[in-house]
């Protein structure tokens, strides 16, 4: 029976990797999604088939009620809001993984001894504290997102010290309740731990500022996989361990990609408080005008224009301008016009956010293109519509090695014939930078909500 | 008052200073007009079509100028037409009033008055009176026609079954009106078109007619006073000759259009650079008047230096003869409806009025040409920095490297770690940690083959399949007979589900979007 189970969730394993292995590309996608649920079938169905005995009922209730809930926050999310879902979802692994890990460490039926106990006694205090931090920190990602919690970096004083001392009083009580059997001292020394974790994940993501989001998400979703693999050491699953292993490394590259399309560390990242250490902050004084332009000149200059690269940013996903773009984009393709996307690494909240807002709009994926895909053809395009992005486009990254934002690889769009910016107003981006391209003397700036702006001047294309 | 249009005189010159259309208007403007028979024939306008309009053809030029008070003309007149030409007329023609001294001293020695249209100020309200703009615009246009009509090729690339035509280079150096005509027309003939001037303000509008704006690396503002060029620095001089021996080597069409008001025209196309442009190609001087911008160029002719034709021509305008009549008509009689605001068909010479004062060379008598500076002159606005200076580039993080002595230690340490690890774990730790390890080096693999645009729906598709710790708690669920064990087991089952399907569902909602 056991080799059977294993052997089931070998291949569990196996229909995991493929899942992942299966978006590396649009036409594989759909299928490596249905891998994914097969392997997940597949694992709960051996689960309880072959270990599960009794309380088939409990089991059933459980997940009736979690699959409803599922299913109905998954349908009604809006794509816009999917920073805000995947950030929850992360925050239920985290909870799951905290309340495995206290069941693990309460359940009586375990009499180990020696080196065992003490390599199990570690994995349930790592899986709890991961857990721990995954949930909390998920749910302060959450609530930024939202708009709950305010967007800026919480900056507490020796905020660094605070985080230290958290860690150094939790290492402490693992010192003290690895080698300890159950009792009531052992029980107190998990619950403090517990607290310490929970505040700590919450004082870890409030530091870090709204841009740096991608990165948080990405990270929370890496601790979300080890806090998984942490669960499946405690019970010696493998397939817990496999699992937790590629989401941990999932998380861990797309942190690091993200990081690198904003030039930043991963410390510096998790160190928290975005455009606040040191450096020539940029004072927001630019020399220069900005030139307003009105909805009939953005339409003429559309009608101009051969090639034309739209730049969406986060104000896009804010202002629901996604549809809106999609017909302007439509139009103008059947007006024999080459239009194409350029998208920033991290535009929007989310990995990819942008690729998910633009395809529900139906936009066709072949035309939109990665930075580095698309940063060499643009002096050769005659209009770019920047709608909604301002620190991904910023020319102080390449100008001014000063500038907070020195060195982030950004979409060079004034290079482009013409540049118009769809901005509600001249606040500046997440970074808190001013951003040059407004002042440029060929960018022209269109103010209001972009989507209302992009019907505007839908109806006044020519047709 | 009666407006008296004579036949141009000179040879090779086909418009004329009115047509039926203008003559209209200065007849609404309380004027009489009178044409001289045949004046309008060579820019195709009948003796008829005037006689419709309301004027009076008169048979030769003296009947036509004896009682005029008003003479419009095309180009200045001739000694036998200054005789012609009753005293205390006034007479409006290109006069060319820095060049022709004499001529302004005769006409004010017989007391003519005389308006030089193109002494009319460039001030935005004198505009529509702007000649000088309209003949240039057209100048611009009819030097494109006159070098597709001696050059070999097509304008346009084309591919056809007969083989690959590349399309046709063209330079146009000195981007005014002229320029900028020329630039249009070369355009949308279908060449690949650049231009050149010193003025860096108009980069903008060179590109905006669709040429690229040539540059040199030097900072020096050639914008003179009225919005004309001036003359430039040796050192710049000399940049702008190394960039136009570059360009020469690959055009086909050179038009230059480069003046100085009030000097002859600057030596910009040297004999060296025509002999390395290739055979067949064509040059166009529209500075020829002035003395040419090109080595080679002879004023009104055609000639043929090393393979390449160039063009001196300096009737362009009047090569478009009916074009160049109607625009200049109009030019003509917006100046009219300045000179007699009344509308009663008597003018006054008002020298309150800039454009009049401006435009007039000779009043009663008195030269009253140079006149005095333009009050109002479009000022650029200083260039902003050039981003030539801009600060350097930051520079991109060199890869950190690695020596092969760190690279030793780092996988001694390693596997020391992993060894002591050996040494004290359980047996079973160790079979886990072999799946660990290899599982992260897998996920590593697999996970850098994703596509960027599928980012999100990775991280979606993770959160499902990180709910397999729903495993971990169904194992806890009522199987270790306490109950508080089972509750937690429960809570975690129920947010674990929650978990999977809800991932797996907007995954599935994701990628059902996504199409080509």
């Amino acid at each position: 029976m056991n080799g059977m189970i294993s052997m089931a969730y070998l291949f569990s394993a196996v229909m995991f990797i493929l899942s992942l292995g299966g978006l590396s590309s649009h036409e594989t996608a759909r299928r490596g999604n249905i891998y994914g649920m097969v392997g997940m079938a597949v694992a709960i169905i051996a689960t309880i088939a072959g270990i599960v005995s009794g309380a088939y009922w409990m089991v059933a209730i459980a997940m009736a009620v979690g699959a409803v809930i599922g299913i109905f926050l998954a349908r009604r999310v809006a794509m816009t809001q999917m920073p805000q879902m995947v950030a929850l979802l992360h925050s239920f692994v985290g909870l799951a993984a905290v309340l495995i890990g206290w069941g693990g460490f309460l359940d009586p039926r375990l009499n180990l001894t020696g080196a065992e106990h003490i390599v199990h006694n570690t994995e349930i205090f790592l899986g709890i504290f991961i857990g721990a931090i995954t949930l909390t920190g998920s749910l302060v990602a959450f609530g930024k997102l939202q708009g709950i919690v305010s967007g800026k970096p919480l900056m507490l004083p020796a905020r660094h010290w605070l985080n230290l001392a958290a860690i150094l009083a939790c290492l402490f009580l693992g010192w003290l309740f690895i080698p300890a059997d159950l009792g009531a001292g052992t029980v107190l020394n998990l619950l403090i731990m517990t607290a310490i974790a929970l505040l700590l994940g919450i004082h870890l993501i409030a530091a870090i500022g709204g841009a740096d989001m991608p990165v948080v998400i990405s990270m929370l979703n890496s601790y979300s996989g080890w806090a998984a693999a942490a669960t499946g050491f405690m019970l010696s699953n493998d397939l817990l361990i496999v699992v937790g292993a590629l989401v941990g490394s999932s998380g861990a590259i797309l942190s690091y990609i993200m990081c690198r399309g904003m030039n930043r560390s991963f410390i510096s990242v998790i160190l928290g408080g975005f455009g606040s250490d040191g450096g020539e902050v940029g004072d927001g004084e630019v020399d220069g005008e900005v030139v307003e332009t009105s909805f009939d000149e953005v339409a003429d200059d559309l009608d101009a224009a051969d090639s034309i690269i739209i730049v969406p940013g986060f104000g896009m996903a804010v202002a629901h301008a996604q549809q809106a773009v999609s017909d302007l984009t439509e139009k103008l393709r059947q007006k024999g016009k080459t239009v194409r996307f350029g998208i920033h690494p991290v535009a929007g909240r989310l990995p990819g956010h942008m690729n998910v807002l633009l395809a529900e709009a139906n936009v066709p994926y072949d035309i939109v293109l990665e930075m580095d895909e698309i940063n060499g053809d643009f002096p050769d395009t005659d209009l770019v519509l920047v709608i909604g992005a301002n620190d991904t486009v910023n020319p102080d990254a390449v100008e001014k090695p000063g500038s907070p934002i020195a060195g982030m690889p950004v979409l060079e769009c004034w290079k482009a014939g013409k540049v118009v910016i769809l901005k509600r107003s001249m606040a500046s981006g997440y970074a808190g930078v001013a951003n040059p391209l407004f002042y440029k003397e060929n960018a022209r700036m269109l103010f209001g909500d972009a989507k209302d702006s992009l019907q505007t001047v839908l109806g006044k294309l020519s047709s | 008052m009666i407006i008296a249009i004579p036949k141009e005189s000179a040879p090779g010159e086909a418009r004329v200073a009115a047509t039926p259309e203008s003559v209209r208007r200065m007849q609404d403007l309380g004027f009489s007009v009178v044409i001289e028979k045949g004046a309008g024939a060579a820019a195709s306008f009948a003796d008829e079509a005037y006689r419709e309009a309301g004027a009076e053809i008169r048979e030769d030029a003296a009947a036509c100028l004896k009682d005029a008070g008003l003479v419009f003309k095309v180009q200045a007149p001739t000694d036998e037409e200054i005789e012609l030409i009753p005293s205390g007329a006034t007479l409006v023609a290109f006069l060319k009033p820095a060049q022709s001294e004499e001529l302004l001293e005769k006409l004010a020695a017989k007391n003519i008055n005389a308006l030089a249209v193109e002494s009319v100020p460039r001030i935005s309200r004198a505009q529509k009176m702007d000649a000088l703009s309209s003949m240039a615009n057209i100048a611009g246009y009819r030097a494109v026609i006159e070098a597709a009509h001696n050059f070999g090729r097509f304008f346009t690339g084309q591919i056809t079954a007969a083989g690959k035509i590349p399309p046709a280079k063209v330079l146009v150096i000195g981007a005014g009106v002229a320029g900028l005509s020329a630039i249009g027309t070369a355009k949308s003939m279908g060449a690949m078109v650049r231009a050149f001037d010193t003025r860096a303000e108009v980069r903008e509008q060179v590109e905006s007619m669709g040429a690229d704006f040539l540059t040199v690396e030097i900072e020096e503002e050639g914008s003179g006073q009225g919005g004309y060029a001036k003359e430039m620095s040796q050192a710049f001089i000399d940049a702008e000759m190394a960039l136009f021996r570059e360009q020469a080597k690959e055009v086909d069409i050179v038009i230059t259009t480069a003046l100085i008001p009030g000097k002859p025209a600057p030596k910009l196309w040297l004999a060296d650079m025509v002999d390395s442009m290739p055979e067949g190609s064509v040059v166009v001087d529209l500075a020829a008047e002035m003395g040419g911008n090109c080595d080679y160029t002879e004023k009104d002719e055609k000639v043929v230096k090393s393979g390449v034709t160039i063009i001196g021509y300096t009737n362009l305008p009047s090569r478009a003869a009916t074009q160049s009549s109607k625009l200049y008509s109009t030019n003509l009689t917006h100046l009219l409806a300045e000179l007699a605001p009344e509308k009663d068909g008597e003018i006054n010479i008002d020298f309150e009025d800039e454009v009049i004062r401006g435009a007039t060379v000779v009043r009663e008598g008195e030269i009253t040409w140079p006149p005095p500076a333009p009050k109002v002159s479009v000022q650029p606005k200083p260039a902003p920095e050039k981003s030539a200076e801009a600060a350097p580039k930051p520079e991109a993080k060199a890869p950190k490297k690695t020596s092969p002595l760190s690279i030793l230690a780092f996988w001694a340490i390693a596997g020391a770690l992993l060894l002591w690890l050996g040494r004290v774990a359980p047996a079973d730790f160790v079979s886990h940690f072999t799946v660990f390890v290899l599982a992260i080096f897998v996920g590593w693999q697999v996970i850098w083959n994703v596509t960027h645009a599928l980012h999100t729906p990775l991280m979606s598709v993770t959160n499902a399949i990180s709910g397999i710790v729903v495993v971990g708690a169904l194992l806890q669920v009522g199987a270790t007979g306490s109950g508080l064990v089972t509750l937690l087991a429960f809570v975690a089952v129920l947010v674990a589900s929650i978990n999977i399907f809800g991932g797996f569902f907007v995954t599935y909602r994701m990628l059902k979007m996504f199409r080509r």
